[in-house]
């Protein structure tokens, strides 16, 4: 037994805000109530923490199997479990690519011996995310996969977005796209913007983003299956959410905290900089921050992509896009959107367990602290003091713009399953 | 002394003191050139690393010939070379350069930001010869030495720069260099090499997509080379681009009657410039190549000699013969 004292318990899906204790019993959670005692339990005092439920995040790259010289899935997890997640989707673009049962299999399973928390992958909508033949989505679905995606490039066409969709809908699993029209996008490195200009950096218009999600949207009312948009950052992509909502459309998108945090201005000729979507404009950022407080945005989601650092340690356009995610997810949501008073602590706790539980298809009490549920738990802190340090991580990459910041709160406790996988 | 440089990587964040300080320093390297013995002795011992990896005829000759007539001795990387072709790293390539021991990184390469990336890691001066379409610094400062022999100052120029702007570094550090004076700067060209963003660059910038309206009260014109490499649009037709841009007489008329003009070169005759502009006594073309020789034996010793006390020096020497 585990008895998880004296926090402060913020579950969204019954809008709980209260100082209780939690008590853990065989995996589940067995009773949440003010001071609960209970002698033979292992104690956990989570004084001035937070304790809710586990978080999840929704796109995320492990690397395996393929790219084990950037991340493995045990690397990752614990990179994960770190962050405070106790729920991560990877994305399947790996090598070979998670397009059919058996390497969702494998994921599965290598998960199942090393990984501290939940690992929930997303198969491949097409064969190699070739965007030309339907991937093994059902046979995918039944091995654990919770979505389908070509993440790292879009669903190529509109034709086969609306197979997908309409193959996806009656399995009721979500399409998720990376929105990226690619002629537009083609050679850009950066966003396009006077920044782009004055680095000389071949940039990519946010249009390209915006026509991608324009696209997809009208598909999703063709079809009428779940469009969720991943890694979202224009203005433009969030007022097509906003219209499809308004219209009553299973649509839902993500945003990560670099999208949320950085802005075009602040790139420099250092990779860390470099990912894709690449750092929006300043305009951008505050539509995001706006989608982020009013609901139009679902979930918060770190596109976790690690880069070994050889290949990073290059040319800015030469290097791969992506960085690290996971660890600095928490602090970053809190300095930028609770601190900063964008948004209260119980939204921004949503926008990391019931939003992207809801996308997931996950409702109900399946992911809520309720008596019953499965204990997966996430306890940090708001305003513990601390320094990110890729070299502490226990990732196989380094790539992260925010190496050295100082942050106040981040994960203290990740809880899977009832057992204690990671503690600060 | 506060004009002091490590590295020149770029003109954007120098000051007008600081250029004003290069400039004046490149006037006796101006006067050497006409010297019938081109020597100096000033960098004897000194090594340059000229590390070209993007093709390049007339800044690698310069910069050679600049290091030669200063006495320095030059390593020559250049972009054929097998190293870069078998796939090595730019760092990797760098290291091993510097295990060589040169003095200087003089560094051309098609990557944006590539000098400042190697800059920060080698501890000895880095200039940049142009990076990708970021910025081209000496030859912005040539084309400043140039305009402002013509024409007694650089304040408050007006200049016209024409053609693809949006992939020109050269474009980048003439802008620059010159807003910094007061410059009064039009950029002219097809709409699609002219972005509206660059009216951000620096101050008194704007863009006019007309030729002949871009030339009204024009006192230096530079046309730019078309260049096709650089280029990720689908490329407009040349005789779309003769049509509309090519500087020719007619063109010059409605500038200023003692306008100049000014070629970064490799320049194509009877594409961006009619061959009777090129060869005008208007054309400043041939004062830039030998003003490039100025400006980078100027640089070279003010990063390589100017780094060091000459007594220094000298001690320095002794040691080394041990």
């Amino acid at each position: 037994m585990l008895l998880i004292k004296n926090g402060r318990v913020i579950d969204p899906s019954s809008k709980t805000g209260a100082l209780l204790d939690v008590l853990v019993d065989k995996g589940k959670i067995a009773k949440i109530a003010p001071s609960i005692s209970a002698s033979d339990a292992l104690s956990l005092d989570a004084a001035n923490c937070i304790v809710a439920p586990g978080f999840i995040d929704l796109h995320c790259h492990l690397r395996e199997p393929g790219g084990e010289i950037s991340e493995t899935i045990e690397s990752g997890t614990q990179s994960a479990a770190r962050g405070g997640f106790t729920a991560v989707c990877p994305m399947p673009n790996t090598q070979p690519v998670n397009d059919n049962a058996s390497v969702t299999r494998a994921i599965m399973e290598r998960a199942a011996a090393v990984s501290p928390v939940r690992v929930w992958p997303i198969g491949a909508a097409s064969k190699e995310s070739k965007g030309e033949q339907l991937a093994e989505i059902a046979a995918m679905q039944q091995a654990g996969a919770v979505a389908v995606s070509d993440d790292g490039r879009p669903i190529a066409s509109a034709r086969l977005l609306r197979q997908v969709m309409d193959y996806c809908g009656p399995l009721g699993l979500p399409v998720i796209d990376h929105c990226e029209d690619s002629s537009l996008a083609a050679g850009g490195v950066m966003r396009e913007g006077p920044r782009s200009i004055r680095l000389g950096l071949k940039g990519m218009p946010a249009a390209a983003e915006s026509v991608c999600a324009g696209r997809d949207v009208e598909v999703a009312l063709l079809s009428g299956a779940c469009l969720h948009i991943a890694h979202m950052s224009t203005r433009g992509s969030l007022e097509h959410v906003r219209s499809a909502k308004r219209r009553g459309l299973a649509v839902t998108c993500e945003v990560t905290p670099h999208h949320f945090t950085l802005i075009d201005e602040d790139v420099q000729y250092d990779s860390h900089y470099k990912m894709n979507p690449p750092l929006a404009s300043r305009e951008d950022r505050d539509a995001l921050l706006e989608g982020l407080a009013d609901g139009t945005v679902d979930a918060i989601a770190t596109d976790h992509a690690p880069h070994h650092p050889a290949s990073k340690d290059v040319e800015f356009d030469r290097a791969p896009f992506g960085i690290l995610g996971f660890e600095t997810a928490i602090a970053l949501a809190l300095s930028e959107l609770v601190h900063a008073k964008r948004i209260s602590l119980m939204r921004m706790v949503e926008l990391f367990t019931s939003g992207p539980a809801r996308v997931l298809g996950k409702n109900g009490k399946s992911h809520a602290l309720a008596e019953g549920s499965p204990a997966d738990i996430t306890i940090f802190s708001t305003d513990r003091e601390w320094t990110y340090r890729t070299a502490e991580s226990p990732s196989r990459s380094r790539n992260s713009p925010f190496e050295g910041r100082k942050f106040h709160g981040g994960p203290v406790a990740t809880i899977v399953d009832g057992k204690i996988v990671y503690r600060s | 002394m506060s004009h002091r440089f490590h590295h020149l990587l770029a003109i954007e964040p120098l000051s007008r003191e600081q250029i004003t300080f290069l400039l004046d320093q490149a006037k006796p390297f101006q006067e050497f050139q006409r010297y019938p013995l081109k020597k100096l002795a000033t960098l004897r011992g000194k090594t340059i690393a000229l590390s070209f990896f993007e093709n390049s005829t007339r800044t690698r000759i310069s910069f050679a010939t600049a290091a030669a007539r200063m006495g320095a001795d030059t390593m020559n990387l250049q972009a054929e070379s097998s190293s870069l072709k078998k796939g090595e790293s730019l760092l990797d390539t760098i290291h091993t350069l510097e295990a060589m021991k040169p003095d200087v990184f003089v560094i051309r390469h098609s990557s944006s930001g590539a000098a400042e990336f190697v800059s920060r890691r080698v501890d000895v001066p880095v200039i940049n010869a142009g990076d990708g379409t970021h910025e081209h610094p000496t030859q912005g400062l040539l084309d400043a030495l140039t305009i402002r022999d013509r024409r007694g100052q650089l304040d408050g120029c007006k200049i016209t720069i024409i053609g693809d702007i949006l992939h020109s570094r050269v474009a980048r550090s003439n802008i620059h260099l010159l807003a910094k004076f007061g410059a009064h700067i039009t950029l002219c060209g097809p709409a699609m090499w002219l972005p509206r963003e660059l009216e951000c660059l620096a101050p008194n910038v704007r863009r006019v997509p007309v030729l002949e309206d871009a030339l009204d009260g024009a006192e230096v014109i530079m046309a730019l080379r078309i260049q096709q490499e650089r280029i990720h649009e689908p490329s407009l037709p040349a005789d779309e681009y003769i049509l509309r841009y090519q500087l020719t007489p007619a063109r010059l008329r409605l500038a200023c009657p003692d306008a100049i003009v000014l070629h970064p070169g490799p320049m194509i005759r009877g594409l961006e410039i009619d061959p009777a502009v090129a060869d005008s006594p208007q054309s400043c073309v041939l004062d830039q190549v030998t003003n490039g020789l100025a400006i980078r034996m100027a640089i070279l010793f003010e990063l390589v000699a100017g780094s060091s006390d000459p007594q220094e020096h000298a001690k320095d020497s002794a040691h080394a013969s041990d």
